[in-house]
């Protein structure tokens, strides 16, 4: 019976709740910067419970004794525990490694490799759960009338660990399309395959069938196929995704992972794993559906992709309209001169890596008496509260920095707002424009403050969706035209 | 454990996490990434359990890898986010 096997001493069972326990405090450690690090440091203590416990639990045995190759159960298998140390070793230092030299700005890419090998070790998990279904507790040993015995995998461990397997396959190939996006490896432009919806659908619907028919027949063409197509899927499911909705992608992905983790807990039996998986997985889930809203785009349309596929048409023309051009010096003059100054940051910013010299900057003004307030957009930055991380590494004050719902109502009563590499996050016409195709996206009010800084390559060039800027031709709109790193470094000279 | 047993912890978890990860600040979503993907590699546990079994060598060898990959995850997720978070002061008080 699988219940049967399923038996694991009390103490394990705790120890493998108080992981999940320890879990769920990481993440509410996050809920204040103060608390954040014991937070960080009660998910390494779950962490080492669960491994430590397994470790306990499941020390390989060989089942004959070294000495005389008698049969005996509990024969240490010494070799085997170097192995799995040497691996555990092998991922701490690659680990630590690229922890410790990754750039801030890589931050998204490294996430996405992450997740990947979330994904890839649920697969290998499952393809050995697959294999070895005795190690795992979940097989019977049935020995039919006339013909060989063999073991029978029990039918609801079968959908736990193919499920398992189907969701991290997705999530390793999606995350491994989301990084060489990311990282440039490959165009953010979306890829659309002719008939790709239906493909999809075909393809999941083939993945679950064949998990359902599992059930009857453990056939191992059953289980590498429904393999083979996840791997498929997470593939055609990220490559018409355009690079503007990497955002999403990433969380949603992070979900995913979770919820790969949670079915191997179905599987095993065990609580750490299916807290956690549940936990991650509403996480990403929530993540996801807080960059859709900052985008005012529905998660479906995400998923759907070609986002960012078509340039919207007519903006040509407009790029001749006048608007008013100013130095270093004018920008400097008219921040000094205000009691309160809000920065907006976009990613372009930490593309020029202009967050040292914007923090310089910030600096100075202070000096002088002014009032500065960093204003974020959820989605300034390639992910998540990317750009808080931006501003944090160049040593700004997290309680400078503010996010959209909590300062928007601060631009009336602002002197200059300094935009710094963001375009669309700003633009008034997400407001009014109903063709537009970002309406309806939340924005930051810039144009309300007394006058405008907009930091600017050049005129040409529209922001990340192709929409070009009311905001550039306002009256009280001042276009700083040169590199973001440069044009802060000039105005910090004129300040000086 | 039953099946009904993990079905109850499985659903209860999903309230939990989705009460908790509201209450996460903004400014540490990112941090927040990075920590639930160390925390995902809890699949560790099945890793282990797979490369300390005697029976199936393939099993192990998969077990092993799988072993090597979530390390690396666990290690640098934490090892990431520990550096992130590091990052974040707070504005100093002159009168203080």
């Amino acid at each position: 019976m699988p219940e049967a096997v399923h038996e694991q001493p009390a103490w394990v069972l705790l120890a493998y709740l108080a992981a999940g326990v320890c879990f769920i405090l990481a993440l509410r450690g996050l809920s204040h910067p103060e608390t954040s690090q014991r937070g960080n440091r009660l998910g390494m203590v779950g962490m080492t419970i669960a491994v430590v416990t397994t470790l306990i639990t499941h020390v390989p045995t060989s089942g004959y004794s070294p000495g005389d190759g008698s049969f005996d159960p509990l024969a240490i298998e010494t070799g085997t525990i170097f192995q799995i140390l040497a691996a555990i070793a092998i991922g701490a230092v690659i680990g630590l490694t690229t922890a410790r030299r990754i750039q801030m700005t890589a931050m998204p890419q490294l996430v996405a490799a992450f997740h990947s090998l979330v994904g890839l070790a649920a697969v290998l998990v499952g393809a050995a759960a697959f294999l070895n279904p005795e190690a795992f507790g979940i097989a019977t040993r049935v020995t039919p009338i006339a013909s060989p015995s063999f073991l029978s995998i029990d039918p609801v461990s079968r959908i736990e660990m193919s499920l398992g397997v189907a969701i991290g396959a997705i999530t390793f190939s999606g995350s491994v399309i989301a990084f060489l996006k990311l990282n440039g490896n490959m165009s953010g432009a979306p890829i659309l395959l002719p008939g790709r919806h239906l493909i999809n659908l075909g393809t999941l619907a083939a993945i679950l069938g064949l998990i359902a028919y599992f059930t009857v027949d453990q056939s191992p063409w059953v289980f590498w196929t429904v393999t083979a197509l996840s791997f498929a899927i997470g593939f055609l499911l990220i490559v018409p995704i355009g690079g503007a909705d990497m955002p999403v992608v990433v969380s949603m992905l992070n979900s995913y992972s979770g919820w790969a983790a949670a079915a191997m807990g179905f599987t095993l039996h065990n609580s750490a794993m299916i807290i956690t998986g549940a936990l991650v997985g509403s996480s990403g889930a929530i993540l996801s559906y807080i960059m859709c809203r900052a985008m005012n785009r529905s998660f479906l349309s995400v998923i759907a992709g070609g986002f960012g596929a078509v340039s919207s048409s007519g903006s040509g023309e407009v790029l001749d309209r006048p608007y008013k051009r100013g130095s270093a010096e004018d920008a400097a003059f008219l921040m000094k001169q205000a009691d309160q100054v809000v920065i907006v940051p976009g990613y372009g910013m930490a593309v020029a890596q202009a967050q040292h010299a914007l923090r310089e900057m910030a600096d100075q003004l202070k000096a002088e008496g002014v009032r500065v307030k960093y204003a974020i957009h959820p989605v300034a930055g390639r992910m998540p509260g990317h750009m808080n991380v931006l501003l944090a590494e160049a040593n700004v004050p997290y309680d400078e920095v503010f996010e959209l719902e909590d300062i928007n109502s601060d631009f009336a009563q602002t002197d200059v707002a300094f935009v710094i590499g963001a375009n669309d996050v700003t633009n008034p016409a997400a407001k009014t424009d109903k063709s537009s195709p970002i309406y309806g996206m939340p924005v930051l009010d810039v144009e309300k403050a007394r006058t405008v800084l907009f930091i600017k390559r050049s005129m040409g060039g529209a922001g990340y969706a192709g929409v070009d800027n009311e905001l550039f031709y306002r009256d009280n709109t001042m276009m700083l035209l040169a590199d973001a790193k440069k044009m802060v470094e000039e105005i910090v000279k004129a300040l000086g | 454990m039953d099946l009904i047993s993990i079905i109850s912890i499985f659903v209860l978890a999903c309230f939990v996490g989705y009460f908790v990860v509201w209450s996460v600040t903004p400014a540490l979503h990112t941090p927040l990434m990075a920590v639930t993907n160390a925390i995902s590699s809890v699949i560790i546990v099945g890793a282990l359990i797979a490369a300390a079994a005697a029976g199936s060598s393939v099993a192990k060898w998969l077990g092993l890898l799988a072993v090597v990959l979530a390390s690396i995850n666990i290690f640098g997720g934490f090892a990431v986010t520990s550096r992130m978070l590091g990052m974040y002061k707070k504005k100093e008080r002159k009168d203080a």
